[in-house]
């Protein structure tokens, strides 16, 4: 493509912004392997945190700094820069209304002698949340630097030795992944952005990622991406045949607002109780409408200047 | 909980509101102008990250602002034969680009990190767009107050490279004028092309309302700079300018939805407030006291004073918009309930 049409075509760019799209190839790609990703299933979440430590583990990504919250079991507070992988813990009232009985087999604890008013009143909810490896990555699409950059395996990838620590791409993701690393103290990293790779150094040696190898309830599964949304469709099914209406898919719709998600989840509440956005938006599908108000404004604003001068003589 | 106005610093993944229970509703919001919003979130805390930058990145579209509505009408001037005014425009212009990337640089920690931006041009980051944007236009404006400073010296001095830059004034001038209002429009998109809710949902209007506070700052440096008897143009930039600032921004109120509360609470409130206050005091004694070299004076230091505030008012909205999940979540439950959710289609 021209740099006249790169500049101007917008309309032959409109599928690189918005929409459905395999992206390695749309990257440029010439035969790229099948596109990878993770798809989490938070009803068999134990919370137990294997994923946040074999990340760290493996990707050298220094401890958190530390501050307890005090409101619920998540010690390690959001996805950022050194929290690759967040376990979020929901504390909420138990539905008023339990799942029809079906008379199928159960999900979650066996049925039980305890009383009714026995039984505690809330129930939790967990979930394993990372970089969603958006098929529309708002923090590729607007780093400066060329520093964020799509894999092989569709999936985005930060280079920290280009990265200038700008942060634009940080108020560019919709969903509050990408951050700068904050500390430690003398990490040559500080500063720079930093989030999930989906252990790009693995992939690239035919291994899994280091939270999907971890997870003792195989939560995390890891896989092509086509594959994964089958096997996630047929989990919802499951789940609901046996009464967990709850249960919805999250991120794994191409026809979405970020033309689906390389990473998704299967959630038993609404995402923005786990902390999600409910229905997010890349924000480059409005860039062309933004280029062309900028441009209306720049020529109003030269226009607005040749009048000032206009019949006056000094 | 903690207001959202009182969460904006750098600190923010580990200062998260102390909040109990999953079930959320939406803080209590002075002023607002939208009915309370019922939603859910995890705990309060942010979904997206609000931009980890400081007062720095207002004040550098600001000072942008000035260079670049400095150098339309510097050239302007140039070209109508009013000395003064061209002086005043074409030095402000080459101090504030300078100020523009101190602020800019400052930002980003060392300069060669603004050289690191130059090794790509990207159409999709407006950040890369702006660099490349600032790198055409300040080589002209840099040259234009070179011919200005060359005008100064004894004449017996102006032969050689010094002469040579005074007959490159003009041109050079000319062609800093017509690369200076990208320059200014641009920080509009720098801003919205973000998940930062303010910023985004003010996209359809925010480059007016920077490009009239360009207009409105740097009339009023004409105004403070030049005699009264050549501010006449500038004197019309401003007040234009300054009604476009205010005009759009009432109109990026209206389209903005729920995150145009952002801007009447808290600081970015106040800011906002100060800055329409500014803006109409400007605009008026620039209308009203044309005679007088004093109000001239007082009234483009109240319009420079007012096209910062407005910088700083919609900087801090946007960040206190980034850091109120509320932002979030109900204007994206609001457009699912009303059957637009975003999906794509043919
Ligand atoms: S979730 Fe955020 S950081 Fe991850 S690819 Fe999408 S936009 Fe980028
Ligand atoms: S912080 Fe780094 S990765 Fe993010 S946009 Fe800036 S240069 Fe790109």
């Amino acid at each position: 493509m021209s740099l006249r049409d790169s500049l101007f075509n917008w309309d032959g760019m409109a599928n690189s912004l918005f929409g459905p799209l395999d992206p390695a190839p749309n990257a440029g790609y010439d035969d790229p392997p099948a596109r990878k990703g993770f798809f989490t299933d938070t009803s068999i979440c134990i919370g137990c945190k294997a994923c946040e430590v074999a990340c760290k583990e493996w990707n050298d990504v220094p401890e958190n700094v530390f501050a307890m919250l005090g409101t619920s079991y998540d010690n390690s507070h959001s996805l950022n820069a050194n929290q690759w992988r967040h376990v979020a813990f929901i504390e909420k009232p138990a539905k008023a209304t339990p799942p029809v009985d079906l008379g199928m087999p159960t999900l979650g604890a066996a049925p039980n002698d305890v009383p009714e008013e026995e039984k505690p009143d809330f129930q939790w909810l967990m979930s394993s949340d990372v970089c969603k490896h958006c098929t529309h990555a708002a923090c590729l699409d607007v780093c400066p630097t060329g520093s964020l950059f799509r894999s092989e395996f569709g999936t985005v990838v930060v280079q920290d030795d280009i990265c200038n620590g700008c942060g634009y791409c940080v108020a560019a993701c919709p969903y509050g992944v990408i951050d700068r690393r904050r500390g430690p103290d003398g990490d040559p990293s500080v500063g720079i952005a930093q989030k999930c790779t989906l252990c790009y150094d693995r992939l690239t040696d035919g291994q899994r990622p280091a939270c999907a190898q971890a997870c003792p309830t195989e939560s995390i599964l890891f896989g092509d991406v086509e594959e994964l949304r089958r096997t996630a469709n047929d989990r919802v099914a499951r789940l609901h045949e046996q009464g967990v209406m709850d249960a919805r898919l999250y991120g794994n719709d191409p026809d979405d607002g970020v033309g689906g998600t390389g990473a998704f989840f299967l959630l038993l509440d609404e995402p923005e109780v786990y902390g999600l956005p409910p229905d997010p938006v890349v924000t480059t599908k409005d860039l062309p409408t933004m280029y062309r108000r900028a441009g209306a404004a720049a020529l109003a604003l030269l226009a607005g200047a040749a009048v000032s001068f206009v019949g006056r003589r000094p | 909980m903690t207001g959202p106005e009182q969460r904006t610093d750098t600190d923010r993944a580990t200062d998260a509101p102390q909040q109990s229970g999953a079930r959320h509703r939406g803080s209590p919001a002075r002023d607002s102008i939208v009915p309370e919003a019922d939603f859910e979130s995890y705990y309060g805390r942010p979904i997206v990250k609000p931009a980890p930058w400081e007062h720095d990145i207002a004040y550098y579209m600001f000072t942008g602002g000035v260079a670049a509505g400095s150098a339309i009408l510097g050239a302007g001037a140039d070209l109508t034969e009013r000395p003064g005014l061209r002086r005043t425009s074409r030095l402000g212009s080459a101090v504030a680009l300078v100020l523009s990337m101190f602020f800019l640089i400052k930002d980003l920690g060392k300069p060669s990190r603004f050289l690191n931006m130059l090794r790509v041009a990207k159409p999709t980051s407006p950040m890369s767009v702006g660099t490349w944007l600032l790198s055409l236009h300040g080589p002209f404006s840099a040259l234009a107050s070179a011919a200005e400073v060359a005008g100064l010296l004894p004449s017996r001095w102006q032969r050689g490279p010094i002469g040579l830059a005074l007959r490159l004034g003009r041109p050079a001038g000319i062609a800093a004028a017509v690369t200076a209002p990208p320059v200014a429009a641009y920080t509009a998109v720098l801003l919205s092309d973000t998940a930062t809710p303010a910023w985004h949902s003010a996209h359809e209007e925010l480059p007016f309302v920077f490009c009239g506070s360009a207009a409105a700052a740097s009339g009023g440096l004409g105004l403070i700079g030049a005699p009264l008897g050549e501010s006449g143009p500038a004197r019309a930039f401003a007040i234009g300018g300054a009604v476009v600032d205010l005009v759009a921004e009432h109109r990026m109120e209206q389209s903005m939805g729920i995150s145009a509360e952002t801007l009447h609470q808290g600081s970015a409130g106040r800011w906002m407030q100060a800055s329409k206050g500014l803006m109409v005091l400007g605009a008026t004694g620039a209308l009203l006291g044309r005679r007088s070299r004093a109000v001239s004076i007082a009234s483009g230091a109240a319009l420079m004073a007012g096209s910062l505030c407005t910088r700083i008012g919609v900087f801090e909205a946007g960040i206190a918009s980034a850091n109120d999940p509320k932002y979030v979540v109900v204007p994206q439950r609001e457009r699912v309930a009303r059957g637009e959710a975003v999906r794509h289609s043919g």
